[in-house]
C-alpha cells in the first residue's frame, strides 16, 4: 500500500499551485480544464494537497494493484 | 528544489504596477496586459498557462502567504468556492468592469467630467489628484483610475483571502482564472465533439 495525492477534478479551477510544487513533476494540467495527477511518479509526499487553495487534493492509499492499473 | 526560471519573477512586474500607480495613474493602461494575455493564451493555446506559470499577483500572494508566513493557511468555507459563488463573483466583476467603461465613455462624450479618485471595493472613493501629473484626454484618465481602481481592489482581496485562507486563495475566485478555465473547458469540448 503506498500513498497517492487524488484531485476532486470537478473542484479544480486549474490554477497549477499544485503543479509547480510537485517535487516529481507528476501533475499536470491538460487543455487547462483541471489538474491530473500520474500515479506512477506520485510519491504521495502531500506538498501539493497542502498547496491546493481550495483544499481539493487528498492523500489515499492504493494497492499496487490499482497503481498500475491507472 | 526546482530550477528558477524568468517567469518566477513576474511578482516583482506585478507589485512594481501596484507602486507606480501611486506615482502616475496612467500607467494603470499597462494593466490590459494582465486582461488581454490570458485571454488570448486560452483562447490560442487552449490552456492555464498563464495562471500556472505567468500569473505575477499569484506569485506574489505565494511569496506573502508562504515565504512570508502570513496566511493563516486553513481551508476556505465550502461556500467561497462553491461553483455558483465562482460564476457570481465572476459575473459582479465583469459587471463593475461594464459599469467603468460607461463612466468613460461618459467623461468621452463630455456628458460627465473627468473624477480624480480611485474607488475601492466599488464604494470607498480615495482623491487622487496627485498621481495625475501628466495631462492627457479627459477620458484616457479616467479610464487609468477606472481600471487602477479595479486592479487595487482585486489586490487586496486577494491579500485579505491570503491572510485569512490558503497564500493563493484568491486564484479560486480570480475573475480571469474563471473567465479563462471557461474558454478553455468550451475548447476541450469542442475538441472532444469532433
Amino acid at each position: 500500500m503506498k500513498r497517492k495525492a487524488f484531485i476532486q477534478t470537478k473542484q479544480c479551477v486549474a490554477c497549477g499551485c499544485c503543479m509547480k510544487v510537485c517535487p516529481r513533476s507528476a501533475i499536470t494540467i491538460p487543455n487547462g480544464v483541471s489538474a491530473q495527477v500520474d500515479l506512477q511518479r506520485c510519491v504521495g509526499c502531500g506538498k501539493c494537497a497542502a498547496a491546493c487553495p481550495a483544499s481539493i487534493i487528498e492523500l489515499s492509499e492504493v494497492s499496487n494493484e490499482t497503481q498500475t492499473l491507472v | 528544489m526546482k530550477r528558477k526560471h524568468w517567469y518566477d519573477y513576474l511578482w516583482v512586474i506585478s507589485s512594481l504596477y501596484l507602486i507606480l500607480g501611486f506615482f502616475n495613474i496612467l500607467f494603470a493602461w499597462l494593466g490590459l496586459l494582465c486582461f488581454f494575455i490570458p485571454l488570448l493564451i486560452s483562447l490560442f493555446s487552449g490552456t492555464k498557462a498563464y495562471c500556472n506559470r505567468y500569473c505575477g499577483r499569484g506569485q506574489l500572494f505565494g511569496i506573502l502567504g508562504e515565504k512570508l508566513k502570513l496566511s493563516r493557511n486553513k481551508p476556505m468555507p465550502n461556500w467561497l468556492k462553491s461553483h455558483w459563488f465562482r460564476y457570481a463573483f465572476l459575473a459582479f466583476f465583469l459587471v463593475m468592469f461594464g459599469q467603468m467603461l460607461y463612466t468613460t465613455w461618459l467623461v468621452f462624450s463630455g456628458v460627465t467630467d473627468l473624477k480624480q479618485v480611485v474607488t475601492l471595493l466599488w464604494s470607498f472613493r480615495l482623491p487622487w489628484s496627485w498621481a495625475y501629473t501628466t495631462p492627457v484626454a479627459p477620458w484616457v484618465a479616467q479610464f487609468a483610475f477606472g481600471f487602477y481602481s479595479v486592479m487595487l481592489t482585486s489586490t487586496i482581496l486577494g491579500l485579505i483571502l491570503m491572510l485569512l485562507y490558503k497564500p493563493r486563495a484568491w486564484c479560486v475566485v480570480c475573475p480571469m482564472g474563471s473567465m479563462t478555465q471557461l474558454v478553455c473547458k468550451g475548447k476541450c469540448a469542442i475538441k472532444n465533439q469532433k
